[in-house]
């Protein structure tokens, strides 16, 4: 029997099954529950504001899981989530409000289309790579959202769409609470598989092709179909997000996809760390809650500065700018290297040398 | 046809003007690969300072515009100090993430400072339109195609015989041996960025006097993409014919195609047209062939 206070100070497995584990030791599970539980409990305990910010923080969570799969984990950057969002959005609003469909059945369809457009928009990257790629994917944002923006007849074109939150049997998630565990479910579905993705073979071959393109091909994997496969899966989650996005403000319209959006959650993963699923969380709650810490923090500024209130949107720029730079200059790995270093040095203390 | 020659002269105009912003953009990707997203806010903060040094401390247009580039340049040499050197031979993403994070910062800031109104700049050329043949063009073109076309023989002659011109094509060519041949290439880069950051102050105040100046101006970072990969994203001559030729492709596709998609067509052309050389001719028109070695 160990301790409970005494932890490993490095890697002891003896063999591969223990090396590949997700659990390491078996207070890591009881962590991970522990985790799980309060954020089951979080409902109970704060306002319905904080409930709600919590709801958009694990949607957000959800889009930069996917799009770090794509990006962090195979290496295919991306700048056309936002557009990717707003497909999501779109294919289950249709779904729901023009053909009537149930949330149940509209949900997993509109992450399978967008799937299917990320994937159509992923085939330029067995030709390109980095920046042209880079350059293809903002290319798809400006395209998608232009469609959006004129095909009138289906989106409704620069006006949006209506959607209502969903219903089972009888019940509706109306309540701030009953949503948030809809999405939480969701959050931890999309946590679970891609956690266990990078412990199979094709999310190996992801990573292999993410670290060297070239050796990966010449290993045997078929670059074409890999990265091809990562777009898909990584927008597979993204229109899952943004399908949730969009029946929780039941109202979606060109402007919430655009590319500021995109640059959002790039900002995300890179803050949170790229090729960390945690990371992904951390980055998106991060991300979500700036702009409102700092609405609180100018409220109490604004007693001193009347004028401070009208500059908010200004502000909230710049300080996102700058906090991006400062992470990728000061801790390029984001918050999940900093996690790491804390628990590293939590496992040495006192003795930190 | 006289519809036709119209829109041809606005799309000269208007693409000589992309055509200077994308030699900004090229230079820097051409001299340290590194990619500037942030070129479009350069653009807007100089076209800022010109209108502010002009309605508020009313000094005449060309003392002002010269206080603009001095100004350009230093704001292209803290930027490159402070945000870009950390990430020389860093990862794509890294840089990318950078300069789109240093576009939000002074996107910010200019709205701080000058708030998101539209204003309009101080008559600068004369009203009166000329009539060339049969079409009829404001002056306000005429003089940006000018002026785009002298700056651009400037800049050839300066990188055809200046020792700093000569100094930036080696770099760009190869880091090492021009390091080995005692060329400073921390030096190179800055002037880089001086330089990107006075042609784009340059192309802001022409595009200011065209459309009025708000903080929309910044959009025209995001189109210099597909000039500057049209062109080939490392040649300088790419950029320019690649300017042009967008300019006309989108000013036409305007002209002809808003009736029949509902307008906003010509935001979109510029891109599909990137779609379009991405898959046919990745390296562009004049973009030098990146040969992959295990």
């Amino acid at each position: 029997m160990r301790s409970p206070f005494v932890s490993e100070c490095g890697e002891f497995c003896t063999s591969y099954r223990a090396d590949m584990a997700l659990y390491k030791i078996p207070r890591i599970r009881y962590r991970v529950y522990g985790v799980l539980f309060l954020f089951l409990m979080l409902p109970w305990f704060v306002s319905e504001y904080a409930t709600s910010l919590a709801t958009l923080c694990a949607i957000a969570s959800i889009g930069a899981i996917g799009l770090n799969i794509l990006t962090g984990f195979t290496g295919q950057i991306s700048i056309g989530v936002g557009a990717f969002l707003g497909v999501g959005g779109y294919t289950s609003a249709v779904l729901t409000t023009t053909w009537g469909l149930s949330f149940w059945i509209a949900l997993p369809l509109a992450g399978l289309v967008t799937a299917l457009v990320g994937a159509l928009f992923g085939i330029p990257s067995l030709r390109l790579k980095g920046l042209y790629l880079a350059m293809a994917t903002l290319a798809a944002q400006v395209i998608i959202l232009y469609t959006i923006n004129h095909w009138d007849g289906l989106t409704g074109g620069t006006g949006g769409m209506i959607l209502a939150r969903p219903t089972l049997g009888g019940f509706s998630f109306d309540s701030e609470m009953s949503y948030y565990y809809l999405t939480l479910t969701i959050l931890v579905g999309a946590f679970i598989f891609t956690s266990n993705l990078f412990r199979t073979r094709t999310g190996r071959a992801f990573i292999a092709v993410r670290d060297r393109d070239l050796a990966a091909e010449v290993m045997g994997i078929n670059l074409f179909r890999y990265k091809v496969l990562a777009f898909a899966i990584s927008s597979f989650f993204v229109g899952l997000a943004g399908a949730l996005m969009g029946h929780y403000t039941m109202v979606i319209s060109p402007e919430h996809f655009d590319i500021g959006v995109s640059i959002e959650y790039l900002a995300m993963i890179l803050i949170g760390g790229l090729g960390s699923v945690v990371g992904s969380i951390f980055g998106a709650v991060f991300i979500t809650l700036l702009p409102v810490v700092l609405r609180e923090l100018i409220d109490i500024v604004t007693v001193y500065l009347p004028q401070a209130t009208e500059h908010f949107g200004a502000l909230r720029q710049m300080i996102f700018g700058a906090i991006v730079i400062v992470f990728l200059i000061y801790e390029p790995e984001g918050l999940a290297k900093m996690w790491r270093n804390f628990k590293d040095s939590c496992k040495l203390w006192p003795f930190s040398y | 046809m006289d519809m036709f020659l119209q829109l041809l002269v606005i799309g000269l105009a208007v693409g000589s003007i992309y055509a200077l912003v994308a030699l900004g953009f090229v230079l820097i990707y051409k001299s340290s690969d590194a990619i500037n997203f942030a070129q479009g806010e350069f653009l807007l903060v100089g076209t800022y300072v010109c209108l502010t040094l002009i309605t508020a401390y009313n000094i005449p247009f060309l003392p002002a515009l010269l206080l603009t580039l001095l100004f350009s340049a230093l704001l292209g040499l803290v930027v490159e100090r402070m945000v870009l050197r950390p990430f020389i031979g860093e990862p794509v993403i890294s840089m990318i993430m950078a300069t789109i994070g240093l576009s939000s910062f002074m996107a910010g800031c200019v709205h701080l400072f000058w708030g998101t109104d539209t204003q309009v700049f101080p008559k600068v050329f004369p009203d009166t339109p000329v009539q060339i043949g049969p079409v009829v063009v404001a002056q306000v073109y005429l003089w940006s195609l000018l002026t785009v076309l002298a700056l651009l023989a400037v800049f050839t002659l300066f990188f055809k015989y200046s020792k700093m011109g000569i100094a930036m094509r080696a770099t760009a060519d190869d880091q090492q041996a021009a390091l080995s041949m005692g060329i400073s290439v921390k030096k190179v880069f800055a002037a880089t960025w001086a330089i990107s950051a006075i042609v784009s102050a340059v192309g802001g105040v022409l595009l200011g006097n065209i459309n009025g100046v708000n903080s929309s101006l910044a959009a025209i970072g995001l189109k210099v993409l597909p000039v500057a990969l049209l062109g080939g994203l490392d040649s300088v001559p790419g950029a320019i014919v690649g300017g042009f030729i967008i300019g006309i492709l989108e000013s036409l596709a305007g002209g002809y195609l808003d009736q029949y998609l509902g307008g906003g067509v010509k935001e979109v052309v510029p891109f599909v047209v990137l779609v379009l050389i991405l898959m046919l001719k990745p390296y562009g028109l004049f973009g030098k062939r990146e040969i992959e070695r295990v």
